[in-house]
């Protein structure tokens, strides 16, 4: 359940810091963190590493009917991002231009609230990432 | 393995269900197929149930002995089936395992889901566990906003318009019209859905599926035993099933379902088929862009060509391959753990010419159903043929 406080502190590490891992068998790196390298499986010699905090756009969609929680923010824009080291993610897209978000741009890491859980009091923080306009 | 028939179906009309609940909505569906089946309950001997999310949208668990319970199958061993969207489909996988393996000869499938009882916004959270709870959800992210990630970059790489997305909730709204168990039998035109507003862009609230209360049940009988029971029995040819990474990002590409070109790909080849072989298709619309992806990922048209393929009417009734004539997921409806049951039901009816005569195909021998579960994690397609 997203409301749960485990969910949010057990990730905090991977989430604030932007860590995945890096196979160094294979060269793959996933986010989030895996414990199995899908192509190498045993023979992956895994490692945490810290993420590059920036990538491009390779598809976005403006959200207008939101989940419990996000409410105040609607419409927000949700991406799936390449960062520069290939591992993708799925991010919200904030502080930037609705004609900007889109496809090929460039973006970078801002350290944001997700959201306030109602029944705990409990703010979940987390990465979202902006358009750098011009960005390279 | 030996070969494996449908010799019965049933399903409840699917839509909002006030007055009943989940075991009332099982229970008719799965008195219906077993009458269908014309066999008594002493001759079933296993039962699968396929539902996705009681314990979020009803707070029950436990639903495989619930199943066996109500329909009165007490002491049958029954199981409760879990692939969020695909648990119909899955449960149907499980019970032709079962038949196929020679450990029975008859087993009753079912699939159900009661979505009503909560608000919308609790169906919302309940269907984003088909996705990747922890880095999808926790992010913001829809169910739609899902399939609007992959429906952006298809329109990017392939040039796919909203209009053609749009056809296909058209097209299906107009099968709907004639079957009396679709949620919504009332045609709906281009300009409807291009104005029925964002829910996440490019997706509408009409390329949406929409909640159901449902439930949608199968007899499977061993192919050698079924003529006891019927004379219309359908062949399972194939039954086919993948898996891919719970969350979008992970996976290799955002324009197809790499699970349904796999689970396609093996149901060909274990039915022994081509594309060009078959008659109908079911294939799972729970958002329009899921249509025409299913359509390039199953191998019924180049990957990138879906939005035109259902635009010059080539899914279309009288096209090379019939989609959705029942009306689809978008038109009958989305009781999640029943879907990929009734997917195969709609077949079946098919072949043995038992659809409403507005959209009954003449002499359909083989059919494919195709069934999703979350974004694509789960896969599950199914060959039938006519057995008579
Ligand atoms: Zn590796």
């Amino acid at each position: 359940m997203r409301e749960a406080l485990p969910l949010m502190w057990r990730n905090i590490a991977e989430r604030y810091n932007l860590i995945g891992t890096h196979c160094a068998t294979c060269g793959s790196n996933y986010y989030p963190q895996r414990k199995v390298c899908p192509k190498c499986r045993r023979k992956g010699q895994l490692e945490g590493r810290v993420f590059p905090g920036k990538g491009v756009i390779l598809s976005s969609s403006q959200v207008f009917v939101s989940p419990k929680g996000f409410e105040h923010e609607t419409p927000y824009w949700l991406a799936v991002v390449e960062l520069d080291n290939h591992a993708k993610l799925l991010t919200q897209v904030v502080d930037s231009a609705d004609d900007q978000v889109k496809a090929g741009a460039r973006v970078e890491v801002v350290f944001r609230k997700i959201y306030e859980d109602s029944h705990e009091g409990a703010i979940a923080y987390g990465y979202k990432f902006k358009v750098v306009p011009g960005g390279k | 393995m030996r070969s494996v028939s449908v010799i019965g179906v049933g399903q409840t009309k699917f839509g909002e269900h006030w007055n009943d609940s989940l075991r009332d909505l099982v229970t008719d569906a799965g008195v219906a197929a077993i009458s269908d089946a014309n066999v008594e309950g002493k001759d079933v001997q296993a039962v699968f149930g396929g539902c996705m999310a009681a314990g979020r949208f009803i707070g029950q668990e436990h639903i495989g002995a619930l199943l066996a319970d109500q329909m009165g199958l007490n002491p049958l061993p029954a199981v409760r089936v879990e692939a969020a969207c695909a648990s119909g489909g899955v449960a149907l996988r499980m019970g032709y395992l079962a038949v196929a393996s020679g450990m029975y000869d008859v087993v009753a499938v079912a699939g159900v889901e009661k979505m009503t009882d909560v608000s919308t916004e609790d169906a919302a959270v309940a269907l984003a566990g088909a996705g990747d709870q922890e880095w999808e959800l926790f992010n913001g992210a829809t169910f739609p906003a899902i399939y609007a990630l992959m429906a952006q970059r298809h329109m990017l790489d392939f040039g796919t318009t909203e209009e053609q997305m749009a056809l296909c909730a058209v097209k299906n709204h107009g099968h709907a019209v004639s079957n009396p168990y679709a949620q919504f039998r009332k045609a709906v035109s281009l300009e409807q859905v291009m104005d029925s507003g964002y829910i996440a862009s490019p997706l509408k609230l009409l390329d949406c599926s929409p909640l159901t209360d449902g439930a949608a049940a199968l007899v499977l009988c061993a192919s050698e035993k079924a003529s006891k029971f019927t004379d219309k029995p359908v062949d399972v040819m194939a039954s086919t099933q993948a898996s891919d990474t719970l969350a979008l990002h992970e996976r290799e590409t955002l324009t197809g379902l790499k699970a349904t070109q796999v689970a396609g790909r093996d149901a060909f080849k274990q039915a022994g088929i081509s594309q060009k072989d078959v008659d109908v298709l079911e294939c799972h619309d729970c958002f329009s862009i899921a249509q025409i992806m299913a359509l390039e990922d199953l191998g019924f048209c180049r990957k990138g060509t879906g939005g035109k393929f259902v635009e010059e009417g080539r899914s279309d009734k009288d096209g090379e391959i019939p989609t959705n004539l029942s009306g689809g997921l978008k038109a009958v409806g989305h009781p999640v753990g029943a879907s990929g049951v009734r997917e195969a039901i709609d077949v079946v009816r098919q072949l043995r010419g038992d659809a409403p005569k507005e959209v009954q195909l003449k002499d359909a021998k083989i059919g494919v159903s195709h069934n999703v579960g979350g974004s694509g994690a789960t896969v599950v397609v199914h060959a039938f043929k006519r057995g008579f």
